[in-house]
This record gives C-alpha cells, sequence and structure tokens, in this order.
C-alpha cells in the first residue's frame, strides 16, 4: 500500500479533495491558490465518485468508498481529512425487503445552510437516502424508490445512478433530483411524493424525443440566491430552467458540442455557469484536443471558452459530471479533474488555469472547500484578474415562489462582485 | 402488413445497411422479425445480437415507444404496421 501523506490543513485555506479510482487525494493552498500541498491518497486503492463538505457543525467531509472486495461505505472525517471513520460506522444501507443492494455512491449534499446536519446521499442503483444526524444513520426515500416509473429507469454506461441532489436552500420540503436515465424528479413534500420534471428535454436515443421521464441527464445546478433557476447539461443539450424544472429551454448555442458529462455555478453570480463540452458519440473527448472550460456569464446566451493555462494540442481529456466545481471566495476559485489524472485549479472564475497535480489515477470527482468564512479571506491580488474582470452585476431578486412564500424564509442575496467572473 | 425497423446511425455504414428496412410481415415476434432484418442486412446481427442471441447490453430495442426490456423481451409481440428502433443505450460518465 502506498504511504499516505499527511496533510495538515488552516484556517484561511481552500482544500481542494479529489476522488479517484484509487483513492481519495487532497490539496490545499492559501487563498491565493497559486501553490499546492498534497495529502493522502486516502481509502487507497478505493474508487470514491462522491465527496462533500458540511460545515453546519463543524468542518466534515464525506467519502463514498467503494472497496473492490467488501462493498461501498460512506466515511466521514472531523480533522479536515486526517482520519476518517472506518467502515464499520457506515449505516448506508437499501433495508432488506427493498430486495436491492448498494452498488455506488454518487453523490453527497449537505441540506440548505441551517439544516441542522441534514445530508442527502444518491445511489446506484437510483435511490435518495437521508441522513438527519450528520451521516450516522441513514434513511431510504421511499417514495422514490416506490415511484411507479422505477421499473423503467435504466442503466446507461456509468450505471443506473441518481447522481444530482438539490436541496432547495429556502424550502426545506422541496427536493429536486435528477438521475441517468429517468431524468429530473421534484418533491414537494419532503420526499414523500415525486414527479417528472422534464419537459422540453430531448431524448436523442429514444424514438419518443420528449418523453415525460427517461432523460439522460447529466448534471443540474442552481443558485441559492434565485433557486428557480436552473441549468442542466444533458445527454445532448444544455438547458435552462425559470420555473424550478416544470419547463425547460435549450441554451446550447455558440458551444463546440451540446454534449457533455459537468456543470457547475459561480459561487457569487447565479448567471454564471462552467461547463466542459465533450465529444458525442464513442470518443467522448474534448473537442479538437484542446483543453476549455465554457462559462456564460449571462445566464446561457452565449458561452466562451477559457483555455488559457490549459493544454491545446493533443489533449484527448475526459471531465465527469462531478470533476468540476468552484470555491466560496472572491474571486472564486474553479476546479476540474480528469480522467487523466490532472487536477487543475484557476484563481480568476477561470480567466486562467494551473496545473494542481498530474500522475493520479482517473478523476472521478473534485470539491473544494474554504475553510473559514470566505467572505472574512482576503485573497492577495491576482495578477491580472482586476484588470479582465467584468462590470459588477448585481444579482436579480429572487422570485418569491408559492413554497418559499409559505416558509416565508428570506433569500440572501448573492454577493456583488465585479471580479473573476 | 409491413413493419419497419429502424437503424441507428452507428450501424448504417455497414454494408447494406440504412436508416430504415422494411420488412413484410406478420411477425409473431421481434425475434421473428429480427431474424428476417439479418437476411435483408446480415451484418447488423452480430452487432445487435451477442453470441448467444441476447441483446447486447447497450443496445436497447423498442416496438413503437415501449422498450422491449419491460415487455417481453426478444418474444415481445410485434403489431401489423408498426416500428421498430434499434438504438444504442445511453453511457454516462
Amino acid at each position: 500500500m502506498p504511504t499516505v501523506r499527511d496533510l495538515q490543513v488552516r484556517k484561511g485555506q481552500v482544500l481542494v479533495m479529489a476522488g479517484t479510482s484509487k483513492g481519495v487525494f487532497l490539496f490545499a493552498a492559501g487563498p491565493k491558490r497559486d501553490r499546492w500541498q498534497r495529502g493522502g491518497p486516502h481509502f487507497a486503492g478505493s474508487p470514491a465518485y462522491a465527496l462533500a463538505h458540511d460545515e453546519s457543525r463543524g468542518h466534515r467531509l464525506f467519502a463514498g468508498v467503494e472497496n473492490p472486495f467488501y462493498g461501498t461505505t460512506i466515511r466521514w472525517s472531523d480533522d479536515l481529512g486526517r482520519t476518517w471513520s472506518d467502515e464499520t460506522s457506515s449505516t448506508l444501507k437499501f433495508p432488506e425487503d427493498t430486495g436491492v443492494s448498494l452498488k455506488r455512491i454518487w453523490q453527497i449534499v449537505p441540506a440548505a445552510n441551517g439544516s441542522n446536519g441534514t445530508i442527502y446521499a444518491g445511489v446506484e442503483p437510483s435511490a435518495l437516502f437521508v441522513s438527519r444526524d450528520r451521516g450516522a444513520t441513514w434513511e431510504l426515500v421511499r417514495g422514490l424508490f416506490d415511484h411507479p416509473h422505477r421499473e423503467k429507469w435504466t442503466p446507461g454506461n456509468g450505471g443506473q445512478c441518481l447522481h444530482t441532489v438539490l436541496p432547495h436552500p429556502a424550502n426545506a420540503s422541496q427536493i429536486m433530483v435528477a438521475m441517468s436515465t429517468g431524468g429530473v424528479y421534484r418533491s414537494e413534500d419532503g420526499g414523500r411524493t415525486w414527479r417528472p420534471r422534464n419537459a422540453g428535454v430531448r431524448v436523442d436515443f429514444m424514438p419518443d424525443k420528449y418523453p415525460e421521464f427517461g432523460q439522460c441527464v447529466h448534471k443540474v445546478v442552481r443558485h441559492p440566491s434565485r433557486p428557480e433557476t436552473l441549468f442542466m447539461q444533458n445527454h445532448g443539450g444544455l438547458y435552462r430552467s425559470d420555473d424550478n424544472g416544470d419547463t425547460w429551454q435549450d441554451i446550447a448555442k455558440g458551444v463546440p458540442s451540446d454534449f457533455g458529462f459537468c456543470m457547475a455555478i459561480h459561487p457569487h453570480d447565479p448567471d454564471v455557469v462552467y461547463i466542459v463540452p465533450l465529444e458525442s458519440g464513442l470518443f467522448r473527448a474534448v473537442p479538437e484536443g484542446k483543453m476549455r472550460v465554457y462559462r456564460t456569464r449571462n445566464g446561457g446566451k452565449s458561452w466562451e471558452a477559457l483555455s488559457k493555462g490549459l493544454p491545446q494540442q493533443d489533449a484527448n481529456e475526459v471531465v465527469l459530471r462531478d470533476a468540476l466545481c468552484v470555491d466560496q471566495l472572491d474571486p472564486a476559485g474553479v476546479y476540474f479533474g480528469t480522467r487523466s489524472g490532472k487536477v487543475y485549479a484557476s484563481a480568476d472564475g477561470g480567466a486562467s488555469w494551473s496545473l494542481v497535480a498530474d500522475g493520479l489515477p482517473p478523476v472521478l470527482c473534485v470539491r473544494a472547500a474554504v475553510i473559514g468564512d470566505p467572505a472574512k479571506i482576503r485573497v492577495p491580488h491576482a495578477r491580472g484578474a482586476r484588470a479582465k474582470a467584468a462590470p459588477a452585476k448585481k444579482a436579480a431578486a429572487p422570485r418569491r415562489t408559492k413554497a418559499t412564500s409559505k416558509a416565508g424564509t428570506k433569500h440572501k442575496p448573492a454577493r456583488k462582485s465585479g471580479r473573476g467572473r | 402488413m409491413p413493419i419497419r425497423v429502424r437503424l441507428p446511425a452507428i450501424l448504417r455504414d455497414l454494408p447494406g445497411a440504412r436508416a430504415t428496412v422494411e420488412l413484410a410481415g406478420p411477425f409473431a415476434s421481434v425475434s421473428d422479425a429480427l431474424d428476417a432484418l439479418w437476411l435483408e442486412v446480415p451484418t447488423v446481427r452480430d452487432r445487435v445480437l451477442t453470441e448467444t442471441g441476447d441483446v447486447r447490453e447497450h443496445v436497447q430495442l423498442f416496438v413503437g415507444y415501449e422498450s422491449i426490456r419491460f415487455t417481453g423481451g426478444l418474444a415481445t409481440a410485434v403489431p401489423e404496421n408498426t416500428e421498430i428502433t434499434i438504438v444504442p443505450a445511453v453511457s454516462g460518465g
């Protein structure tokens, strides 16, 4: 077994976690995010498709770990990755009466801030679990598991996976999930009942191109300041919804391919979204051998390529659905990992990139966490970042919905920032 | 009554293959219809079925809008004047 390199992560630093096919690697850097120290691999030899950071009661890291012999478990660390809970503490498993067994944990998501330790896990075979005690015990969300559509959700090459969980930031009763295949489903009663929300999302691989469900959605994101607006990277197609998923509109204009897996939204601007287009068909790599992240700054009206610092020749790279993420600093950090074992970081919202690590096992997911209050961490001026910054843009005020009005919850507006978009 | 079989783009470059193949029916099952398809376009057979005669894992067959995975597999009945669609199943990441 490889030597596990210890990494001490300090307050004020950014922690980047890379789940790979052979364990979890950790990287830490100061707010300038230019010099990275490495830790790990933790769970060496075991794939980790899902990672998360929860700070509802101090920092807790989560990892979905697949031991090839002894099965899939959820593990956590309360010391920023230096030590982890053992297999025996994992209680995330299907009840016996379901007749299915846990294959993979695809997504771990803390509920919105102030949720008092509620964590969701999306798994394979497609199902949603919830923990009310910060991961100690888990309960299968029966309303979704028993959905009559379930028998017609079919696995893709990645498996029959529930890979996206979007708890509503202001309404704890409302949860959205996405799966491949199956599409988007939304519950408005805390998970008891679910309805498909795929109107307008095309399915190229079925005779009926616009079915009620069965879409192969790859990732959906939303910004907490504007929760009714959603962006989707579909298996062929980029979409936006302004009615919480009730209807979707195609926004794939100006991208070299509308196929891809990953998607991330800017932490402070609900109109800024990042994707990594891939060639569709069998090749599944970045078009033209150019490693480019694409960004919209206007909610999908147009897209621009971000390539400074990224290889632009013979880069047959693939970025998987959870291998792109952002941090909460300003300017925002953007991170992605590739199947060729590289992790890249941008400390200026994607304007320029640098290599954090190379030679890792294939990267399956990447997550970033700011240790400390991001608003109180001073980011040293990045050369050129201000000069190239977009003009400050005020985020639109969140629309009041029936659900949020009932909850009586106020949204926290997006931070105003002109840097590093 | 004839039925139509729609082939996916990825198979249309095979010798003799085309987007739509019309077959004279009737056929009792998808299996019977495919046997007729192999006579018309023999190159497609091994791309759709395995050596043991099973539909390949990442290939889907639809009768109308219904996947045969949920209607009886290759034994699924084929109504007259219907369409069988062969599609590569999705593969995610």
